[in-house]
């Protein structure tokens, strides 16, 4: 299967790849995807907690080209939006974006799995942590 | 010398055809190029010769007591489709039966999958986890019902190599026809189907550096003599069984071919085994779990198949495709998102059968090749841990197999 320039530029050049310690204030982690199903992505959001704005984004994934493409590709588009924001990213708009053929869909799919994770991630930490704050 | 790229390493989907092959078969395109059946003329006959002597090669190269029980095919899928079917179809009022493995390639298990539509039976024998059959699993699948038993020579991908002599026998003493794919063995090692038992065994020229389009069907005619139901009907050519004007120059090409094979086999077998260990050992001295899939020992000389955790195989290739050509068995390199079955078969999980590389070897591959394709891969699978979130996870102590993953 030929890739499209842009997957092969993610794959070659990926985005953001790494980690954030998951306890920092403000970060969120989605963790999405099965090993026995091929993929699996993680990726993280860093929230600045005065503004509600991402300001950083990492991630790692297990799987093919198509799914380090998807990946890499929405760290970058995560990277200053705010929260409510992230949460309008659509798989079509990635796989518009990175010209994904048919049978790579699912890779879009588990990147916006995994930024709607992360944000929950980040949604729920921030609740626990104003719970935990006033008590 | 300086590398040529891209390097070539999947031979084991096809190879080059050799030049000493396509000078032989070159004139049979244009001068002779005669149809073997005209029994009038000069050139008829011309052709018909230059077929019976690579039918004499092929026999030769196989074991074959009579070169008359080669049948000329387009392929080894073509080859398959005509045993079982053609068995099936011929002694169905014996029995309704067959034996198969598990690991057979795709055509030997989709033709099984059509016969079982048609009211057949098929048992699936299992492999063990270095990929090799154990016969006694074949003997207990064995109904009063069994017709044929059907066991590839050498896998496809894993490159393992069954007890083919111990089914033949076993076949022999049940009085069961014995069906062998030997598509990945013949011409890479030995392969006797008289002293192995063998009524029927496929083949195919563009693995052992002849022409895409020919195969080949041995299919015995003494002690037992087998019967085919053909499924090309037509001209009666091929003793009946298979239909069709022969494409003389590529069975020329596969007489060449197969006779060049007889000849190198012992220097050229131990050429790429040994070049096929230095890359093995480069690998897996080098990358912490990396598995070796399939028998250590009884394997073809120039297979090898490696599992890398945590890194998904498609996503290997990719970092390599610009400078070499390999094959994995990861779902993403199929239309099937299915991960590779045979790996699958030997029980290991599921993840490591996407992250099966296969890298098969050459009468044209350089020791360079193998020292290079070797370094990048070790290169582009650290590259790719790097990124991978289940080799953070394993490196933390984390069991993966402890997360409850929502698989889709």
């Amino acid at each position: 299967m030929a890739y499209s320039d842009k997957v092969i530029d993610h794959y070659n050049n990926p985005r953001n790849v790494g980690s954030f310690p998951k306890e920092t204030p403000g970060v969120g982690t989605g963790l999405v995807g099965a090993p026995e199903c091929g993929d699996v992505m993680k990726l993280q959001i860093k929230v600045n907690l005065d503004t509600g704005v991402i300001e950083d984004a990492k991630f790692k994934t297990f799987g093919c080209g198509s799914a380090i493409a998807s990946s890499s590709l929405a760290t970058e588009w995560l990277k200053g939006k705010t929260v409510d924001e992230a949460a309008k990213i659509k798989n079509t708009d990635i796989v518009n974006e990175l010209k994904l053929p048919p049978v790579k869909i699912h890779c879009s799919v588990l990147a916006e799995d995994a930024i709607k994770a992360a944000l929950t991630d980040y949604k729920e930490k921030s609740a626990a942590r104003v719970v935990g704050a006033a008590s | 010398m300086a590398l040529k790229f891209p390097i070539f390493m999947d031979a084991q989907s096809t190879t080059p055809v050799d030049p000493r092959v396509l000078d032989v078969m070159l004139p049979y395109f244009t001068e002779r190029f005669g149809h073997p059946a005209s029994r009038n003329h000069s050139f008829g006959w011309e052709a018909e010769n230059a077929v019976d002597r690579a039918r004499e090669q092929i026999a030769s190269l196989i074991g074959a007591r009579d070169p008359k029980e080669i049948i000329f095919t387009s392929g080894g899928t073509e080859s398959i489709n005509l045993a079982l079917k053609g068995v099936a179809e011929m002694y169905r009022e014996k029995g309704n039966h067959i034996v198969t493995t598990a690991i057979e390639q795709r055509a030997g298990l989709d033709v099984c999958k059509r016969l079982e539509r048609q009211g057949f039976e098929v048992a699936y024998v299992p492999v063990g986890a270095d990929g090799l059959i154990d016969v006694d699993l074949i003997r207990r699948a064995i109904t009063d019902k069994t017709i044929l038993i059907s066991v590839m020579f050498a896998n496809n991908e894993i490159g393992t190599i069954q007890d083919i002599s111990s089914v033949g026998k076993l076949a022999k003493e049940k009085g069961i026809l014995f069906h062998t794919d030997a598509t990945q063995a013949v011409g890479k090692v030995p392969v006797n189907v008289e002293a192995m038992g063998v009524d029927l065994l496929s083949c195919t020229a563009h693995l052992i550096y002849g022409s895409k389009g020919v195969g080949a069907l041995y299919v015995r005619r003494k002690a037992p003599r087998v019967r085919l139901a053909p499924m090309i009907d037509g001209g009666g050519h091929e003793r009946g069984m298979r239909s069709g004007t022969l494409p003389v120059p590529l069975i020329v090409g596969f007489g060449r071919a197969s006779e060049i094979c007889r000849e190198v086999m012992p220097e050229e077998s131990a050429r790429l085994a040994k070049m096929r260990d230095r890359l093995q050992d480069a690998i897996l001295s080098s990358v912490d779990e990396a598995y070796l899939n399939g028998h250590p020992e009884r394997r073809l000389p120039h297979n090898l198949n490696i599992s890398f955790a945590y890194v998904e195989g498609e996503s290997v290739l990719m970092g390599l495709n610009k400078e070499s050509a390999l094959a994995s068995g990861s779902a993403c390199t199929s239309a099937t998102l299915e991960p590779s079955y045979v790996i699958a078969a030997l029980g290991a999980s599921t993840e490591l059968a996407h992250s099966s590389i296969r890298f098969s070897l050459h009468r044209f591959t350089t020791g360079e090749e193998v020292e290079y394709v070797g370094r990048r891969t070790i290169e582009v699978v650290q590259r790719l841990r790097e990124m991978s979130p289940l080799y953070e996870l394993a490196k933390e102590g984390v069991d993966i197999k402890s997360i409850h993953w929502k698989a889709e």
